[in-house]
């Protein structure tokens, strides 16, 4: 059912666009006003939750340590960047994180069942394969967009024209295949499928998670089909993006409603974003699990608002208990 | 416990949940279920709010009137305390890699033990209260308003979470359900729910030293007649001094060590290693208490528990503290101890732990002036300062515990394994993905180590005794170590009934057996008075 919202909700966004452009032409509003408006919200919105996060303090240093502690036993060797106490350790495992999504790597699989003697068997297995397609999901989406920074810049600096290269190495189709386009796509329908498919995590999946599956598939199919099915004129689609990032907005003739649709999900997306789960791109880098090196035994780490609550004191204690404390021959501060 | 093994097992189902959503699916208050609240004089001793005859199977849990304002501010004042409160709450994208890391999921198969959805029946409530999402989408955000039914959902599914961190090493944004789960029972505190297995022990703590009320003059009875005992079995007269100043260490040790067997054989260890070394050291009845249940309660009473340690190294003059084995105590030392307390060392004579036998500094103690006894013993060790038989142990095949705490809140991994591997012939490591910093709970962590929730425990002991009960089949291995005072209460129902035929120990436990003392007579009886020769045969 929360899929089916989902679903549903996306479809609808479609219909707004073919009614608002197809048949209401609001060529401006979704062409340069909505747009403007979601990279605004985006913008603002990111940096106001991040800030919001930074906001609160870190109290204590509550690494969670994957591995052996620094010893000074020189026999005893540090798993210098799963339990970091340097700086420079802790980015290293900061970067693992980040790039190679290194925790989920290490992701396992339980299963129970009974041995041939009825007896209880619980049973590990490796399982990458959330690990394998997020990352290229991640990784598909990241290429993409840095593709498309083609539309907004002129010239085309070499890294982006390389980028673009790359992506199209296999030659395949005129206009030649994306790669990231595959994978994209086949990666996001396996996080659909999965999320679908499999009974616990569908058991434990919201709407908030299938609507930005959905709403990703959505771009990426649309922008397919731009490229490959309605062969629309990217010269024209160029003079209307460049019109935007110069603050130049502009509506040339020759741009398809296919446009209209793959920038209006876009928006959404953007304006989405600050308000949803995918806000975990910034809250990654400020998880005080992983961002702080294990060092409060080392050096000294400041609470702010440490309350400084006094405990019960050893001469409380001993009034309760002088006179056993004496008869048991226990040393005492106070003799009466 | 109502079920063997084998109908346990039967009874866990990952592939069918609920019919309903998890926010339909109403709670289940069995006996069994839940753990007995705070007694009306343990929660008035130590100041905590709404003391009350009450019980969680009641329809009325008599809260405060105001009581949704209540969790409302409190949640206010978190998220703008802990930065990790607010990230954790918003940046989950229920990926479920958390799922069946949970050792109360996989021995249970409820959903709400999934480590996200544990954590999502709070973060339901913030984002309903706190969020723009939450405010205009409402369930489609995954927002719900909080009723009663909501508090009471919290207090059974925060208290079967052992604040583990087992999910956090997996997730990959590193979100914490041990620091969620510690909001919550925050939160429900400030109603009054609470659970009297961790109430008391605080309430002991705070006054009479340490979490069994163990008076000062029952204390010295007890090392006494540990000391006597060592004396049987070795013919060497260990002193074991107390509360006396102006020795250069404090020990400080869990209570369960003085108090309960199998503890009582570690802590005749330590007083037998301590002998041996000539060590310049005492006990405090006072700081008679090296765990600290306030963890389980609140970040205050944590502090405020904690805090005994450095006065009474002021107090008695001590250098330096060395710690027992204990697992939550070590999470508390190792990522709190100084942050909270660490200005409480003004004044004193705490310096830099450096091992008066070996010269070793310990500089990862820097800090906190506070060596773990599985460090100190290691580099005992490795300098060659100690005379071991390891033979006096050649009847047991042991395997090692990874608590919790020391593994993933502090990476102490390779020290035990060292001390073990020195005093033991025969040791075996359990499955990889059972030990060091995948290690699972003992299911009775976090204050959860009480009889009433069996059901509970054995469940969630599920992986690790099945890890148990493969290197008992696979290696004979009859004997498993482990570095905290829970686990050697918790292990024993646990081996009992997923791996029968295992013994629970401590590591010094192993150390004293194999610790040659200058003086000592024939050795015939190990630390448990039972014949050395008898348990060879048998072997």
């Amino acid at each position: 059912m929360k899929a089916l919202y989902s679903l549903f909700f996306v479809f609808a966004l479609l219909l707004v666009v073919l009614f608002g452009v197809g048949a209401a032409h609001l060529n401006m509003l979704f062409g340069v006003w909505i747009p403007y408006v979601a990279m605004a919200v985006f913008l603002l919105g990111f940096i106001y939750r991040v800030y919001d996060w930074a906001k609160s303090p870190v109290p204590f240093r509550i690494p969670t340590t994957g591995g052996q502690q620094w010893s000074v036993l020189p026999e005893v060797k540090q798993n210098r960047w799963d339990n970091p106490t340097t700086v420079r350790d802790t980015v290293i495992r900061m970067a693992f994180e980040v790039l190679l999504f290194r925790s989920l790597f290490r992701n396992t699989k339980s299963e129970v069942y009974k041995n041939e003697n009825g007896g209880p068997v619980v049973a590990y297995a490796s399982a990458k394969w959330l690990w394998l397609f997020g990352i290229l999901f991640h990784y598909s989406f990241l290429t993409i967009v840095i593709r498309h920074m083609r539309l907004f810049t002129e010239p085309v600096p070499g890294f982006i024209t390389l980028i673009d290269s790359l992506d199209s190495l296999l030659q395949i189709a005129a206009p030649t295949l994306y790669l990231t386009d595959v994978a994209l796509v086949a990666a996001a329908t396996f996080l659909l499928m999965r999320r679908i498919l499999a009974p616990q995590i569908r058991y434990l999946s919201l709407a908030a998670d299938y609507f930005p599956l959905f709403l990703i598939l959505a771009i990426a199919i649309s922008g397919i089909y731009m490229r490959y099915i309605a062969k629309v004129d990217v010269i024209a689609i160029k003079e209307l993006t460049m019109g935007l990032v110069t603050f130049h907005p502009h509506i040339p003739a020759n741009v398809g409603i296919s446009f209209y649709i793959h920038l209006f999900l876009v928006s959404i997306l953007l304006l989405y974003f600050p308000f949803s789960k995918l806000m975990h791109l910034g809250g990654v880098f400020l998880s005080p699990t992983r961002n702080l090196p294990n060092d409060s035994r080392v050096r000294h780490h400041e609470n702010p608002w440490n309350p400084k609550i006094k405990c019960h004191s050893y001469a409380d204690y001993e009034d309760d208990f002088r006179e056993p404390m004496i008869e048991a021959g226990l040393p005492v501060d106070k003799a009466e | 416990m109502a079920l063997k093994p084998e109908e346990l097992i039967d009874s866990i189902d990952y592939h069918h949940p609920p019919k309903t959503d998890w926010m339909d699916t109403p709670n289940d208050f069995k006996p069994g279920r839940w753990a007995y609240p705070g007694k009306i004089d343990v929660i008035k001793r130590i100041h905590f709010p709404n003391p009350r005859e009450w019980s969680p199977g009641d329809a009325d849990w008599k809260l405060p009137e105001n009581w949704k304002e209540i969790i409302y501010n409190g949640m206010r004042e978190r998220l703008d305390k802990y930065r990790s409160f607010k990230v954790f709450m918003d940046i989950c994208v229920r990926c479920g890699a958390c799922a069946d890391k949970c050792h109360f999921y996989i021995g249970g198969g409820d959903p709400k033990n999934m480590p996200v959805l544990r954590a999502e029946l709070l973060r339901s409530v913030y984002r309903n209260d706190f969020t723009a999402a939450g405010k205009i989408l409402g369930r489609l955000a995954g927002a719900r308003p909080l009723t009663l039914d909501v508090i009471k959902e919290w207090f059974l599914y925060f208290y079967q979470c052992t604040e583990c961190r087992r999910c956090s090493l997996f997730c990959p944004y590193g979100i914490d359900t041990a620091e969620v789960t510690m909001m919550a029972r925050e939160l429900l505190h400030l109603l009054g729910i609470n659970i009297n297995w961790i109430m008391e022990p605080v309430a002991n703590c705070n006054r009479m030293g340490n979490h069994l009320g163990i008076q000062p003059h029952a204390f010295k009875d007890i090392v006494d007649f540990m000391v006597d005992d060592i004396e049987n079995y070795t013919g060497v007269r260990v002193k074991a001094p107390l509360n006396e100043k102006g020795h250069e260490i404090l020990f400080i040790t869990p209570s369960g060590d003085v108090f309960a067997d199998p503890g009582i054989y570690t802590f005749m260890g330590y007083l037998m290693l301590f002998h041996e070394i000539g060590l310049d050291y005492t006990l405090s009845t006072y700081a008679s208490e090296g765990g600290n249940f306030g963890l389980f309660t609140s970040a205050d009473m944590m502090q405020k528990l904690n805090g005994k340690m450095y006065h009474e190294a002021k107090r008695l003059g001590a250098k330096w503290i060395l710690g027992g084995e204990c697992g939550h105590m070590w999470r508390v030392i190792n990522q709190y101890m100084d942050t909270m307390n660490g200005y409480m060392q003004e004044g004193t004579n705490l310096s830099v732990p450096r091992s008066p036998i070996t010269g070793t500094v310990f500089k990862n103690a820097a800090a906190t002036k506070m060596v773990h006894i599985a460090e100190f013993t290691a580099d005992l060790i490795r300098h060659n300062k100690l005379k071991l038989n390891p033979a006096r142990n050649d009847h047991l095949k042991v395997t090692f515990h990874d608590s919790c705490n020391p593994a993933r809140g502090m990476g102490l991994l390779d020290e035990p394994r060292a001390v073990i591997k020195a005093v033991c012939n025969d040791f075996h490591e359990m499955p990889i993905e059972t030990i060091r910093e995948q290690t699972f709970c003992c299911g009775g962590g976090s204050g959860l180590n009480t009889d009433e929730i069996m059901d509970i425990r054995m469940r969630g002991g599920l992986p690790r005794g099945n890890a148990l009960k493969y290197v008992r089949d696979k290696h004979g291995v009859n004997t498993m170590a482990c570095v905290c005072a829970i686990d050697r209460a918790t292990l024993i129902p646990l081996a009992n009934y997923w791996a029968p035929g295992v013994n629970i120990c401590g590591v010094h436990e192993l150390v004293g057996n194999a610790l040659e003392m200058k003086g000592q007579k024939e050795r015939e009886l190990n630390l448990r008075g039972e014949s050395l020769a008898e348990l060879a045969e048998e072997a």
